[in-house]
């Protein structure tokens, strides 16, 4: 496991931000980027990379991933849909849009389909509370959902997969 | 109209590109700031015009500027704290993506009158793309020359970086944003020392909200004394709210803090009204923290005036009888909601977001999620209803930082103006998870806005 050029250009770049010393500092976005240059999620083999790199004790790493509510620490699938459940986007329809959503993959959330093409996870308010209900998909937000919005986010999803395949 | 100072130029096309936001003006302050004016001089102008912290809790800037400490040789840091993350609140994320060069701007004249050569963003994780449109703005900027070495040859040398989190409410704590910019786990510290005398790796540190940074603009612009003659009191300068819930038109819309709630809310300027035709239940008018009020309080006091949109009008009745102007992040309810169920999800969102230091705060939540979730789903009894009294009561003011209060104040709330509710709950345990509560009294009887 190691970063490849580019990711190595990236992590550069992100330690040069701090002082001399406190390269410490780099931690979390250097985990984001591990995160997505390894599959999506944080093996405790990423994790001691990452360790390694910035020259700190595993612990620190390992104590650093599992406060943060958006590092994996176990595999999803290619998408991830992170549909926010708090009051304002509750009080907008959310439980459908999730209840939908399940019925749909037949997942529930925290479980990842049996294709691996999809993870459902229940998530708290996202800062989109006007646009709601609304999803987290990658580095993007999906908001204004409804019913036939799921629909159309999933087969699209669906087609890219099977032309990739 | 009211008065715009933030978003006037929000809508004109290309302005999150430097070369159409510098066309309409933009960076006049730091050219004014940078070459005619001293640091200290900028904090004055700061302290004049009254602005205070939008972020939530409403300390005055000039003031907090004014604490940083300066040992000869340590370097000084201006961190921005952009981990927008209460609930009902979504205006920051606005700003910096449609006009992230206002940001930068008044986080150039900020770092200048603080002393701060490498200033940092810190950003919420999940606005990965906003994270790259001021990553995008910052090096526009830098090539404009107005960040780097030597800015306009005035010998100040100035750096902004972006760094992202990863999903924690409490980094929005200024001291939990701290150990997490340090690469920690988000663990508020016990003050003192407040940043400003120890902060980022040990150096003065001050911490603003951006649209606190943002306002530093119209601020140098105008004068500060010409910025505090916009709005009322101790509410100066105007205020970006973002609107949500069962409204007809959701968004993030700015005041100059005189308006009316009702204006706010029911004018076609701002909220348009309740969506669907529906009656307006209740209303949290400053994010998920703040007491949630009824109809009747929310439009009037209970004295009887009309409620304006800002810090004392808002706080009017302390929390007897009124709420809180917070972070602006402003959230209606119509007849349809349970309060009940919407508390649930507060809680639960708060259990989720405590760091766990503390245990008041830690366990707590957890107790009060849970209490919330079985008088939701019909399954509780009269009893839980003192027992969450009891316990929001335990937390409020027992913890490190002011989590384990905002926890405890929705919650207090509910119950105190909402407690036949949550008893209508324990006495008709099938009736209410298919029916609602309706809007019983919560409404003046006289006057219902629909």
């Amino acid at each position: 496991m190691k970063f490849n050029d580019i990711q190595m250009q990236e992590f550069h770049r992100l330690v040069a931000r701090y002082p001399e010393g406190k390269q410490k500092s780099a931690l979390l976005p250097v985990l984001h980027l591990a995160q997505e240059s390894f599959g999506g999620w944080l093996s405790t083999e990423t994790m001691d990379y990452v360790a390694s790199l910035l020259q700190l004790k595993p612990i620190e790493v390992y104590e650093v991933a599992t406060f943060y509510s958006m590092y994996n620490l176990k595999p999803v699938g290619k998408h991830l849909l992170e549909v926010c459940q708090t009051g304002p986007c509750m009080i907008s329809g959310s439980d459908d849009i999730i209840g939908y959503i399940q019925e749909k993959l037949g997942i529930k959330p925290g479980e990842t389909t049996a294709d691996g093409l999809f993870t459902l996870k229940t998530v708290e308010c996202l800062g989109a509370c006007g646009y709601a209900p609304m999803m987290q998909m990658g580095k993007f937000y999906k908001e204004h959902l409804t019913k036939q919005r799921v629909d159309e986010i999933i087969a699209k999803c669906r087609e890219t997969a099977s032309v990739n395949n | 109209m009211g008065v715009k100072l933030l978003l006037e130029k929000a809508h004109v096309e290309g302005i999150r590109y430097y070369d159409v936001y510098r066309r309409e003006g933009g960076y006049r302050s730091v050219e004014k700031a940078l070459k005619t004016m001293s640091p200290e001089a900028i904090v004055e102008e700061v302290k004049k015009s009254g602005l205070r912290g939008r972020g939530g809790a409403g300390f005055p800037t000039g003031m907090k500027w004014s604490f940083i400490a300066k040992p000869e040789g340590v370097p000084r840091h201006l961190v921005c704290n952009a981990d927008e993350s209460e609930p009902g609140t979504f205006k920051d994320r606005y700003l910096m993506e449609f006009i992230p060069h206002l940001l930068l701007e008044g986080l150039i004249v900020s770092s200048f009158a603080l002393g701060s050569n490498a200033t940092y963003i810190y950003i919420r994780g999940e606005y990965a793309w906003i994270t790259d449109i001021l990553e995008q703005a910052i090096t526009e900027a830098k090539n404009a020359g107005w960040l780097g070495k030597n800015i306009l040859g005035t010998g100040f040398d100035c750096e902004i970086y972006v760094q992202r989190g990863a999903g924690a409410y409490i980094c929005g704590e200024e001291t939990a944003l701290i150990e997490s910019l340090e690469g920690k786990r988000g663990n508020p510290r016990i003050k003192p020392p407040f940043p400003a005398i120890k902060g980022v790796w040990d150096r003065p540190t001050v911490v603003n909200n951006v649209e606190t940074l943002a306002a530093v603009v119209p601020i140098i612009n105008l004068g500060g004394d010409e910025y505090a003659k916009i709005g009322v009191g101790r509410s100066t300068g105007t205020k970006l709210i973002s609107a949500c819930g069962n409204i007809k038109k959701p968004g993030v819309y700015e005041i100059d803090m005189t308006i009316s709630v009702e204006e706010f809310i029911f004018s076609d300027e701002y909220c348009g009204g309740m969506a669907n035709g529906k009656r307006l239940k209740a209303c949290i008018p400053g994010g998920s923290s703040v007491p949630i009020l009824p109809a009747n309080l929310l439009l009037k006091t209970a004295k009887g005036e009309t409620r304006i949109m800002n810090y004392e009008s808002l706080s009017d009745g302390g929390f007897a009888t009124g709420s809180m102007m917070g972070s602006g992040g402003f959230i209606v309810l119509d007849e349809d909601q349970c309060i009940v169920k919407n508390t649930y999800t507060l809680a639960r969102f708060y259990r989720h977001e405590s760091c766990g230091q503390c245990s008041p705060c830690r366990e707590g939540t957890g107790w009060m999620e849970k209490i919330l979730k079985r008088l939701d789903e019909g399954k509780g009894s009269m009893s839980d209803i003192d027992l969450l009294w009891d316990i929001q009561r335990k937390i409020e003011g027992n913890t490190i930082c002011p989590l384990g209060d905002a926890a405890a104040w929705p919650v207090a709330a509910a119950i105190r103006h909402f407690r036949d509710e949550f008893e209508w709950h324990v006495l008709h345990p099938e009736r209410c998870t298919t029916e609602n509560y309706g809007l019983r009294h919560y409404a003046d009887p006289v006057y219902v806005p629909a």
